[in-house]
């Protein structure tokens, strides 16, 4: 546990850096980005606030099961989402045309409109939830084994 | 006498490095004809702004199935061998 | 046309390669052994995403794109999964090293290849 004033800066700058993260996710058929790279931002705010405060105070708020719970719906709506489309060929992108998601932007350079592409900003969701879940609940094992204790169930 | 072998062969793995990349194409001018198709069509077939996430989840869906089970397993081996021990209490 | 000299790009990437070879033929400490594989997954990636480099391009994203020609797409696609790959594999390297440590004491590979029977 650092002193007073790295927790109180801690404290105000996790929220901005959970909002870059999700703008980073959300935006990622606009602009570079994505489920991966979004996932890693949130995961590196999770780390400093391991740092700030001492991991067996985030022992009791990242419980295990809520975290696999977590990483096991994200990988389940991607499945899903890959076999929704088994009509024609496996991963068919079955939203273009459709109200939802489904416009189709005029060719080349223009300022993105926000409900196209089809079924790829379900996905990004999807894959950004399993990689947050799965990269803290890694990093809280091994700073938990360090100090000779497991992670609660 | 090991050392001297493994830096000999050490030296020709290197040689044989930076003998290869010379000989590919001049660096700026690649061949492409599978990317020149991608990036004419994908606008309409996909939907989509972004090129390259329109390759990673529609173009080669496949690949990224796989590693999101990669992912998966590598998580779940790492979180069942951080468990601490509890055998020795039981067995005293 | 001008050509960059060597194809220097490709050169660093072959270099790091090397570099990270002699580390993991030389070195017997644990942790060491490690970051070698790091460093070489780091010129590999390097490498795949230096041969999908056109003069003069510009990103492959369609949103408010000045006129030129476009970077291709597939090297960083492929890129993005590798990088993926080594962190999963590198974390589960780490905690066998830490389990290695906890059962016998010491991170020199050569007294951890012993079974005992």
């Amino acid at each position: 546990m650092l002193s007073k004033i790295v927790r109180t800066v801690a404290n105000q700058l996790i929220l901005f850096v959970l909002v870059f993260g999700l703008y980073v996710i959300a935006h990622g058929h606009l602009t570079p980005g994505g489920g991966f790279q979004g996932g890693a931002v949130i995961v590196s705010g999770v780390v400093m606030l391991m740092v700030a405060f001492s991991s067996q105070d985030l022992k009791k708020s990242l419980r295990e099961r809520l975290l696999t719970i977590m990483e096991s719906t994200g990988a389940l709506i991607f499945a899903a989402l890959a076999f929704a489309g088994l009509g024609t060929v496996f991963f068919y992108n079955f939203l273009v045309g459709t109200p939802i998601f489904g416009r189709i932007p005029p060719t080349g350079s223009n300022p993105g409109d926000f409900w196209t592409g089809g079924v790829i900003p379900l996905m990004n969701l999807a894959v950004g939830l399993k990689v947050v879940a799965g990269l803290s609940a890694v990093v809280l094992a091994l700073a938990l084994f360090a100090r000779g204790e497991e992670i609660e169930e | 006498m090991r050392r001297v072998v493994g830096l000999i062969l050490w030296l020709v793995l290197v040689a044989f490095l930076v003998t290869v990349v010379l000989l590919i194409h001049p660096f700026g001018y690649p061949p492409s004809d599978m990317d020149d198709y991608i990036i004419e069509n994908a606008q309409e077939e996909t939907g989509n702004n972004n090129v390259v996430a329109s390759v990673v989840f529609d173009y080669r869906g496949l690949d990224t199935l796989g590693e999101a089970t990669i992912l998966f397993t590598a998580v779940t081996g790492v979180l069942l061998l951080l468990r601490a021990e509890k055998r020795k209490e039981e067995n005293s | 046309m001008e050509y960059i000299p060597l194809n220097f790009p490709f050169l660093a990437a072959a270099l790091l390669a090397g570099v990270s070879f002699y580390i993991l033929i030389f070195k017997r400490n644990l942790i060491k052994l490690i970051m070698g594989i790091a460093m070489m997954s780091s010129g590999v990636n390097l490498f795949i995403v230096a041969l999908g480099y056109r003069a003069g391009g510009n990103a492959p994203i369609y949103t408010d794109v000045p006129e030129g020609p476009m970077v291709l797409p597939v090297p960083q696609a492929l890129t993005l999964t590798s990088i993926v790959i080594n962190v999963a594999v590198l974390a589960l390297m780490l905690t066998m090293v830490v389990h290695i440590y906890r059962h016998t004491g010491d991170i020199d590979s050569k007294k951890s290849r012993i079974l005992k029977g």
